[in-house]
């Protein structure tokens, strides 16, 4: 993605301040400041953003610093946790209506949004769950949306009713109650047109559809690309008629979808769904967390781990990790595992795999790929024997790798320093890969935390 | 929920509940409600640019360019510094009638995008238009994919009257170029419209498939005028640059089309794309009947831009809100 991610901004940022006890007022306005660039970017609305930034402020300022962690970091925590809380903690099912009575759901949105798709994904996922779903064609104006949605039912195996365009759409809707308690269905879902939030017709037609017949959800479908207007698209449609929940759609784009934070804003309603492809099949379950993550463009690291666990190399990780443990572990090793850790995605990821490091926001917060770039340069810089036996490197060595590494004398010092500190630790800490206290004991761990410049 | 949560999202909501009934415009609100310059001013005109998503860093470069000018103009009225600003970007989006030759010449109209911006239905558009000009035109329906796509596109030829080269659901959409390239030749057709099938611009295969077809179109008709047409919704965010960039790898793109500028977004992602990438908006979408194609009036598309309802209120609405309780 072409983002340059917030953690790497609020890097510069806090470069010249140390870890200190207390996040100041100064801190967090700075880091605030790049906090509400990046939700900006990623199209949370203007106005979200402000009052978002405004809390989050009041909460961090005079919070203590976590050890472990610079200002930034410890404000992106803050940023992130409230991201979360703010998007909702859990997922969120389609509610049916109770006992034998049909459940009726209405979609409705923008042109284009992905709805007459949606219906029948959603049908797709109701099936599998023992429901006999009715799609119903009320999109009567698009040209063969009818026949969009017959097609679609078709390839999912679900009955579609339809009575053609020359009928009021609350007719159809009314019209295919009666038929699905004719025919057993048991759900019912209203496949709608694509309207205009301002456009006062239209949405009286969905009105009336909610006059005329119960229904028991109704459902925004949003295109997640969605720029500054979400807003208001969303509390026009809340107001007018009264949705429950939210489809995000074309998530399997590249796009931050900060549209989600501001939806969620406006009409605190959750989030059921993200469509994920053009597949029938692509629709996922949306999880809170992983849109924080997505929109603040800290990455996807759930994710990304679980892409990543499949290709662990475990036999070089069992190998490294008894190398490890004896003491062994030298800075040949240090490149062999920097090599594993770029083919398996950095790493945030590697040390997410492993037993015992804790959890990965924290993590993902500690990496610093650049500078993990810089000490690769130091190790290249050394001779292969000294790369062996560590112990060689006498100061001139040491002037010359520095050189070589182009960084300053003091940062190879204080690397190969780190370096012998960890390897102490590994001979003292055996069970690091199963044990709880593991953090400390990994060389990354140390090497590549921003505490070491 | 919890009396806490409603105070958020109840408070935000009275802040754009007044947003919208405050009837100054936002320009005006602007440049009146300031007497001076100041930075509170340059705030306000931020608040303006991003909300019409204009992006962030277009948004810094405008109001960067705006402090020059101030500087070296030594502007001292908000009013005078209104002339500048619409000014300048009315200039810089201006179209040339240059721009329109395709309408005129024998020519290709390659129409790309991603799903549900309204390709289709600008292709059809765009078809009615061009036979009010009396031009000869074909359209070829190279979306094989979607569900009844090709019964969409033969219901707008018909609603303009044009003919309409087709291929079966699954079949190559190169194949389907070719063949309407081939008739378009025999038939000694003016502009042939090719609709493809909406791809999101990250999808390298589908992306391929499209450059695939531009070739076709290249060597199979090398004289025709080439016109390269993405069509991006103007609800979409910062996300339209992205793909007007992508598209951009695949086909040479000679204009944007904004759809959807009926509702209530500003399109303002254009002036960015504008900044970057240099490619003109040629027409835009004012609704789904075929009449609603216009042409790119810069004027209109700047004014609409600065057509926000303000809402100072808003600000004060908010002190106090303790997410942590939300
Ligand atoms: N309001 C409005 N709707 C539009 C406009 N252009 C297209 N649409 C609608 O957007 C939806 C998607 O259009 P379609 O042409 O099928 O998009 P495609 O997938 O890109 O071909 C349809 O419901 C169109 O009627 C426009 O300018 N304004
Ligand atoms: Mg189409």
């Amino acid at each position: 993605m072409a983002f340059e991610s917030l953690t790497d901004k609020l890097q510069n940022v806090f470069k010249s301040l140390r870890s200190k006890g207390r996040l100041t007022e100064e801190d967090v306005k700075s880091a605030l400041k790049e906090v509400k660039m990046a939700l900006l970017e990623a199209d949370v609305n203007f106005k979200v953003v402000k009052q978002f930034v405004k809390a989050v402020e009041e909460r961090a300022i005079g919070q203590d610093v976590l050890t472990g962690l610079n200002p930034g970091q410890m404000v992106v925590k803050i940023v992130n946790e409230e991201m979360i809380s703010l998007m909702g903690s859990e997922t969120t099912e389609i509610t049916f209506a109770p006992g034998k009575a049909i459940t009726v759901i209405m979609m409705c949105g923008l042109q284009g949004a992905g709805k007459t798709t949606t219906t029948a994904k959603i049908a797709g996922k109701l099936k599998l769950k023992g429901k006999k779903p009715l799609l119903v064609a009320c999109d009567i104006y698009r040209p063969a949306a009818i026949k969009q949605l017959q097609i679609n039912g078709e390839k999912q195996e679900v009955d579609v009713f339809a009575m053609g365009d020359n009928n009021k759409v609350s007719d159809i809707a009314k019209a295919s109650i009666a038929h699905a308690e004719k025919n057993g269905h048991n759900v019912v879902i209203l496949d709608t047109a694509g309207r205009l939030h301002v456009d006062e017709d239209m949405m009286a037609e969905l009105q009336e559809i909610k006059q005329v017949l119960t229904v028991h959800q109704t459902l925004l479908v949003v295109d997640a690309m969605t720029g500054q207007d979400a807003v208001n698209v969303a509390k026009e449609f809340d107001e007018k008629v009264s949705i429950d929940g939210v489809v995000l759609t074309k998530m399997d784009g590249d796009t931050r979808g900060g549209a989600a934070l501001s939806i969620k804003a406006v009409t605190g309603k959750p989030i059921l769904y993200v469509g994920m492809g053009e597949k029938l099949s692509d629709l996922e379950q949306f999880y809170p967390d992983r849109m924080a993550n997505r929109i603040l463009g800290m990455g996807d690291i759930l994710t990304l781990i679980e892409k990543v666990q499949v290709d662990i190399d475990e036999e070089k990780e069992r190998e490294m990790a008894s190398r490890m443990k004896k003491g062994k572990f030298d800075f040949n090793d240090y490149l062999e595992s920097m090599k594993q850790m770029k083919k398996m995605g950095g790493l945030s990821s590697i040390m997410g795999m492993l037993p015992g490091m804790g959890k990965m926001k924290d993590i993902e917060s500690m990496v610093d790929e650049k500078q993990l770039a810089r000490m690769e340069a130091i190790v290249l810089s050394m001779t292969p024997a000294e790369r062996e036996n560590p112990k060689l490197l006498n100061p001139s060595r040491k002037h010359r790798i520095a050189k070589g590494a182009g960084v300053d004398i003091a940062v190879v010092n204080r690397f190969i320093k780190q370096f012998e500190q960890s390897q102490k630790m590994m001979k003292q800490m055996p069970g690091m890969f199963g044990g709880k206290k593991g953090r400390g004991g990994f060389p990354m761990g140390g090497f590549g935390g921003r505490k070491f410049f | 929920m919890s009396e806490e949560k409603l105070g958020f999202f109840a408070r935000l909501k009275k802040g754009l509940t007044k947003t919208r009934n405050n009837i100054v415009s936002g320009l005006d609100a602007l440049f009146s409600g300031f007497s001076k310059i100041d930075d509170d001013f340059y705030e306000e005109l931020e608040e303006i640019l991003i909300m019409g998503d204009l992006g962030v860093r277009a948004t810094e470069n405008i109001i960067d360019e705006m402090k020059e000018r101030v500087k070296k103009d030594h502007i001292k009225e908000p009013a005078q510094l209104k002339e500048v600003l619409i000014e300048s970007i009315k200039e810089q989006m201006q179209v040339t009638e240059a721009e329109y030759a395709f309408e005129k010449e024998q020519s290709v109209v390659f129409v790309i995008g991603v799903n549900g911006v309204g390709k289709t239905t600008t292709v059809g558009k765009l078809a009615g238009k061009l036979k009010n000009e009396n031009r000869k035109v074909l359209m070829a329906a190279a979306d094989t994919f979607r569900a009844a796509a090709g019964e969409q596109l033969t219901e707008w030829a018909h609603r303009a009257g044009c003919d309409l080269i087709q291929g079966a659901e699954g079949a190559d959409p190169a194949s389907v170029i070719f063949d309407a390239v081939s008739a378009a030749k025999a038939r000694n057709v003016d502009v042939l419209l090719c609709d493809t099938a909406g791809r999101l611009h990250n999808k390298k295969n589908l992306m391929e498939e499209l450059r695939k077809m531009n070739r076709i179109i290249d060597r199979e008709f090398p004289n025709a005028h080439r016109e390269n047409l993405v069509v991006l919704d103007a609800t979409t965010g910062q996300n339209a640059l992205q793909q007007a960039r992508e598209f951009g790898e695949v086909a040479d793109l000679t204009g944007i089309i904004l759809t959807k500028m009926d509702g209530t977004a500003k399109g303002g992602i254009a002036v960015a794309i504008q900044s970057e990438l240099k490619i003109p908006v040629k027409y835009i979408g004012v609704g789904e009947t075929i009449d609603d194609l216009q042409k790119f009036d810069s004027n209109a598309f700047v004014n609409a831009l600065f057509d926000v309802k303000q809402s100072e209120e808003m600000d004060d609405g908010t002190e106090n809100v303790n997410i942590g309780e939300i």
